[in-house]
């Protein structure tokens, strides 16, 4: 059987082999803490605690403002010194909830949270996942217990684990993998059992043959999940491409995956649901690269939500010589936010920390567009990016909207390819986040 | 040659019948146009800015001659069309106040702190998606991309050191600058105001101060000391009332920022 693939996309440099065989290693932070409240999409979560509160490791602190919302717990156990305005990795300041550590890491009791799974109901499962606070931990932080509560329930036939990885640099997902392939098991089993009709695919890139290996085999007596090998591209992990290549099925804009029967969800953040329904334990850790040229021992941690991002520099023994690197990066090179500064705290979505020695887009400057197409041939979106992007200088937005601008997931394949270097990703992002929030009000 | 004249005989005959029929049509189905709106067409610059707030100049002269518009909406004619139109209708000229476009942020490169070095696509617009809204510490100031520079069809904004600077001459207060800045930093003031805030931020002084030299920082020393009671601080900013001020310039005496023109 051939891979499983779509068309378009790119083959980036890969710089996995910075992290790919580095075991995960726990970092506990040692200074305070910082939980902003919008750690997902939709409201801000409201905070139930003050200033002055003895808080533990797993205590709620934060509740889910809204449908479209998640809890947030403490990782550490401490005071909480204030509720202000913090910087976060996305550059703006959030209301967030800070905690003085006191570096005892007391926990509270998880296992009082867990319950028999054969007393429970689907609605009870669902229950604990809002409870744990899980959101999308690829990035985008969409809350995991409203992706699994879909209006046609039946319709369901594929949950995927998106293993694909197609980011540069990133190993996170891949030491998951590795490390606790049976619990991953287990939470999809968890989520399949949601559905009826559901069948489970595990989708991994071929480059990362040990994990399918490891998968298949533990899998040979499963009928209901299977492990796809998709061809290592770039963005075979974005959602619409990923259940296109698993299922042929085409998602638009304007669908959810629900709507084509199926249900994506990251590596981490099945594992989360394993270990809220299993262990009782609330989203309070993730595991994140810290990588890059310009990082001095490059390593997968395991880091507690809230931690300081200097802290994570330090524990990766800090930068290459003392020299500060040229460009930071929260989460992976293509899709990635450059951070300008060190004091903001990892969320539930920073998969990665990508340092670089030296800036190679900034040495750059646009020139004209000498119409090669090369930005049609690679988008995975199937639009025109070149176009679209000339329609978003100009700010015309109803010609933009005809070229179904709003199909562009914002990849960055085109800005790659791009022989004349010219800005069309930021261009075309920004005239859609615009419109988007011209919709909202 | 009987067939010529019969050709021409033809010819002449459709010619009158089409004739009667078109006159006959011109009159049962004639619009009325109101001469006095053709009258403050002729006077209008005709220049379709749109800076009167209807589509054209056309859409802005029906309004003046059914009276909903006052002789003076037009913001490029000025005075001299507003005169020459209320001769015209035999309407009284209310005195009309000259407004222009003023930026409120002085922050240019040497004042203001960047955060970051951008690069990217040059426009304000899309420059906002960016963290922090642009590379400028202060999120209210101008980002100096230029895109009011773009829309301004009197040329009359320049972008200097970094941020729009409008020319109080050539500015003839269309608005439509006021419109295109993603952070709403330009407004209509007098032309004659001489002292104004040229600041937006309506952050804490000590964060004003880590941002930009030249930032308000909300310490109402001006507001204490203006006679005419003229200046009022909200949220961190003070804003100076043209109407009650009287151009004594205490007020930017006393300013430990410089703030004010």
């Amino acid at each position: 059987m051939g891979l499983f693939t779509f068309s378009g996309g790119i083959h980036p440099y890969e710089g996995k082999e910075l992290t790919m065989e580095k075991p995960v290693k726990e970092y506990l932070p040692k200074g305070d803490c910082v939980y902003p409240l919008s750690q997902h999409i939709g409201a801000p979560a409201s905070p139930i605690v003050k200033k002055g509160d003895r808080v533990l490791v797993g205590q709620k602190i934060a509740e889910a403002g809204g449908f479209v919302s998640a809890n947030i717990h403490s990782s550490i156990s401490g005071t909480v010194k204030a509720i202000e305005p913090r910087l976060t990795a996305g550059g703006a300041k959030v209301n967030s909830i800070i905690i003085e550590n006191d570096g005892l890491f007391e926990e509270i009791d998880f296992s009082a949270n867990v319950m028999d799974l054969s007393t429970l109901y689907r609605e009870d499962i669902k229950d604990i996942i809002k409870e744990a606070g899980i959101v999308g931990m690829g990035g985008a932080g969409f809350p995991a217990n409203v992706k699994l509560s879909p209006k046609n329930e039946d319709k369901i036939d594929y949950i995927i684990v998106n293993g694909a990885e197609c980011e540069p640099y990133l190993t996170s997902d891949y030491r998951r993998i590795m490390e606790a392939a049976d619990k991953l098991i287990l939470g999809l089993q968890i989520c399949i059992n949601l559905f009826d009709n559901a069948k489970g695919i595990i989708a991994i890139e071929d480059n990362k043959p040990e994990a399918i290996k490891l998968l298949t085999d533990k899998l040979k007596d499963n009928d209901k999940i299977t492990v796809n090998t998709l061809k290592t591209k770039y963005p075979q992990g974005a959602e619409r491409q990923l259940i296109y290549a698993n299922t042929g099925r085409y998602v638009n804009s304007k669908m959810l995956p629900a709507d084509a029967g199926c249900i994506v969800h990251n590596v981490d953040t099945i594992y989360s649901i394993y270990e809220a329904v299993i262990e009782g334990k609330p989203l309070i850790s993730r595991i994140v690269t810290i990588t890059g040229d310009a990082i001095e021992n490059p390593c997968n941690l395991l880091v507690r939500t809230g931690t300081n991002l200097r802290e994570l520099i330090d524990a990766a023994g800090g930068f290459k010589d003392g020299i500060m690197p040229e460009k930071i990066i929260s989460g992976g090179p293509m899709m990635g936010k450059a951070v300008y500064s060190l004091d903001v705290p990892c969320t539930k979505g920073v998969s990665a920390l990508l340092c670089m020695s030296r800036d190679e887009v900034a040495s750059l400057e646009p020139t004209n567009c000498i119409r090669c197409g090369r930005c049609v041939e690679v988008c995975p979106g199937r639009v025109v990016p070149s176009l679209l992007a000339k329609y978003a200088e100009h700010g015309d937005i109803e010609q933009f909207l005809k070229h179904n601008g709003m199909e562009c997931c914002e990849c960055g394949c085109c800005s790659y390819i791009c022989p004349a270097k010219r800005h069309l990703t930021q261009t075309i992002a920004g005239t859609r986040k615009r419109i988007l929030a011209n919709k909202k009000k | 040659m009987t067939e010529i004249i019969i050709a021409a005989a033809v010819v002449c005959g459709v010619g009158i019948v089409i004739g009667i029929l078109l006159g006959v049509a011109g009159e049962k189905f004639k619009v009325e146009i109101d001469p006095k709106e053709v009258a403050v067409r002729e006077l209008l610059p005709g220049n379709n800015c749109g800076g009167c707030g209807f589509p054209g100049c056309d859409g802005l002269a029906a309004a003046i001659a059914k009276g909903e518009m006052p002789p003076s909406a037009c913001p490029v004619g000025g005075e001299a069309v507003a005169d020459a139109i209320s001769e015209a209708l035999g309407i009284e000229n209310v005195e009309s106040v000259r407004y222009v476009a003023f930026v409120k942020c002085a922050g240019d490169c040497e004042k203001a702190k960047n955060v970051y070095e951008y690069i990217g696509p040059k426009s304000c617009i899309l420059a906002q998606n960016n963290p922090n809204g642009g590379p400028k510490a202060c999120t209210y100031g101008c980002t100096g991309y230029g895109s009011c520079k773009a829309v301004c069809e009197f040329d009359a904004i320049e972008i200097i050191d970094g941020i729009a600077v409008i020319n109080k001459e050539k500015c003839k207060a269309c608005g439509k600058c006021i419109d295109v800045c993603p952070r709403k930093l330009i407004e209509l003031v007098p032309y004659d105001a001489e002292h104004l805030v040229r600041c937006n931020s309506h952050d804490r002084g000590l964060d004003v101060k880590s941002a930009c030299s030249t930032g308000c920082i909300g310490c109402s020393l001006c507001a204490k000391n203006c006679e005419a009671s003229a200046i009022t601080i909200e949220k961190n900013l003070a804003h100076i009332d043209a109407e009650k001020c009287n151009n004594c310039g205490v007020c930017k005496q006393k300013c430990p920022v410089k703030v004010i023109t």
